[in-house]
């Protein structure tokens, strides 16, 4: 399987600026090596602890061709996918995703994305709106669709008061 | 005609009683059990934990600095950790396995109840679908997280790529430390009569709105039946001899599809066939991506194609993806034998001069 390219995983250091998107825009493709690890580690992380996630033997027994990824994990590549795109400073306000073919080991699950919704003008608070829908494909078929929604900054440095920074 | 719907409600002769249903619906508004109550305030450790099994690099959740810079007040955590905090960890779900197997009845909150019901019903394997997060704010450490969670609805029968189930859907919604909401969650799970398997153990994953349990994709099966009737088997026999046939009026001669018993033009009852030439264009067309039936490639591209002498019919078209189907594209008709029994048109597009169709016009008597 192809491995990460380093460009790809490593996420943008400074943030998008709303006015730098536009809709159509395409997001840089993510190949994700779906490593026995990977499918462990992200299983565990999110506290999730069912057998299917870690125990091959078990997950055979239970029907399935292998351990595949838990729901939680896709989520969590997910953000990472957009995340990266954007840099530090976007904040996630929604985050749908459907389910397909499972993520098992051995595999390799590519996502892309474009930019399929954008505010009209920057809110009041100098963040704009930005909908991104993506992708994951794995060897068997679509691992998941879905679409993340975002604010942007307006201006570099310029949004500290901004929902979320504090309570 | 050749190609069912999906996606269609299952025929209401399988097991489970006319009940089943009214039985279902009776839980849709229900919260689904007690509290889940973050075990942990959000927190560095498990924060750091996530990223790094994610390989997210964004400095904002661990790194106060880098958070500032990023315009927060300080760390937050990963978005999409939701429903982490939430979980209830290994000591309770072994627990709760352990009772299961002592058969230790506990008191059933009424996502169990639902879950009970649907079990005996024979949908015993459970599938994540869907999941749905909102969220007010970035959550950060220190936060102290409840959800409570509501079975918001509970589909009828529906037939799927993994065998015949209700899709459940759970609300969550997650309040802070101020009983503020901070973010909500849908949770959609299909649970789900297994294909009986080669050999396997019957597939089944402790019930829930954190069971993730995805099946195996079936062994390839046969396409749907058409259902026949002496006034369309015409058009499949027809297609089995790689002739694609039109239903004619014997009495003004009117063309008509799909197949039915007498003419909307001047009501006679008589009627035959002619064989179309098989050119046509694309009148309109639709991409099925969901749900994924394992009888068709995909992505499926489905048109209702235009024939030349007038009449559309549905059909796939091979040879063109969905980037390149457009409205308009000229088709020519092909045959495609899936099996044993079931042969169907299915459409090119036409490239160059390669259109050569059977323009015989030859005609059967019903």
């Amino acid at each position: 399987m192809s491995a990460e390219t380093a460009s790809a995983s490593a996420p943008r250091p400074t943030t998008l600026l709303f006015g730098e998107v536009a809709v159509g825009d395409v997001l840089p493709e993510l190949v994700v090596p779906l490593t026995r690890t990977l499918i462990v580690s992200t299983a565990i992380a999110s506290r999730d602890y069912q057998d299917v996630h870690h125990d091959a033997k078990l997950a055979v027994e239970r029907g399935s061709k292998d351990i595949f990824m838990n729901i939680l994990s896709t989520n969590g590549i997910v953000g990472r996918y957009v995340t990266d795109w954007t840099g530090p400073g976007a904040v996630l306000t929604d985050v749908n995703i459907r389910l397909g073919a499972p993520n098992y080991p051995d595999d390799a699950m590519t996502l892309t994305g474009t930019v399929t919704g954008k505010d009209d003008a920057p809110a009041a608070d100098d963040t704009g709106g930005v909908e991104v829908t993506l992708r994951g494909v794995n060897s068997l078929g679509d691992h998941v669709t879905g679409t993340v929604r975002l604010r942007l900054p307006d201006r570099a440095a310029g949004h500290a008061a901004r929902r979320g920074s504090g309570r | 005609m050749s190609e069912p719907d999906p996606a269609a409600d299952a025929s209401a002769s399988t097991e489970g009683g006319p009940s089943l249903d009214g039985r279902l619906q009776s839980f849709v508004g229900l919260s689904t059990g007690p509290t889940h109550r973050a075990p942990d305030p959000v927190n560095l450790p498990m924060i750091r934990h996530w990223i790094e099994a994610m390989g997210d690099r964004n400095p904002v959740y661990v790194d106060e600095e880098a958070a500032r810079a990023a315009g927060f007040a300080g760390i937050i955590a990963p978005p999409t950790m939701l429903q982490a905090w939430i979980m209830r960890g290994l000591r309770t779900s072994q627990e709760a396995d352990e009772a299961r197997a002592r058969g230790v009845e506990t008191p059933g909150s009424p996502n169990d109840q639902l879950m009970a019901v649907l079990d005996e019903a024979g949908f015993t394997s459970v599938v994540a679908t869907n999941c749905d997060q909102h969220y007010e704010r970035p959550l950060v450490p220190g936060d102290r997280l409840e959800a409570t969670s509501t079975i918001d609805a509970v589909s009828g029968e529906k037939k799927t790529g993994l065998g015949v189930g209700h899709f459940i859907t759970t609300r969550l919604e997650f309040t802070d430390q101020d009983d503020q909401v901070v973010a909500t969650m849908l949770f959609r799970i299909l649970k789900f009569r297994p294909r009986p398997p080669a050999g396997s153990r019957e597939a089944a994953a402790a019930p829930g709105t954190q069971s993730t349990l995805q099946a195996p994709p079936a062994e390839r099966p046969k396409r749907p039946r058409p259902a026949l009737t002496q006034d369309n088997s015409f058009f499949f026999e027809g297609a089995r001899q790689h002739k694609l046939l039109i239903q004619r009026c014997a009495e003004c001669g009117t063309l008509r599809h799909p197949p039915r018993p007498s003419c909307a033009n001047c009501r006679s009852f008589d009627w035959d066939t002619v064989t179309a030439s098989g050119r046509g264009t694309i009148y309109s067309y639709v991409v099925n991506h969901y749900p994924q039936v394992p009888a068709f490639d995909y992505p499926l591209v489905v048109a209702l194609v235009e024939l030349e002498e007038g009449t559309r019919l549905v059909a796939n078209v091979s040879g063109i993806t969905p980037d390149t189907v457009a409205i308009g594209t000229a088709v020519q008709v092909g045959f495609e034998a899936f099996d044993d029994v079931l042969t169907l048109p299915v459409f090119r597009p036409v490239v160059a001069s390669a259109a050569s169709g059977d323009a015989s016009g030859e005609t059967r008597k019903s």
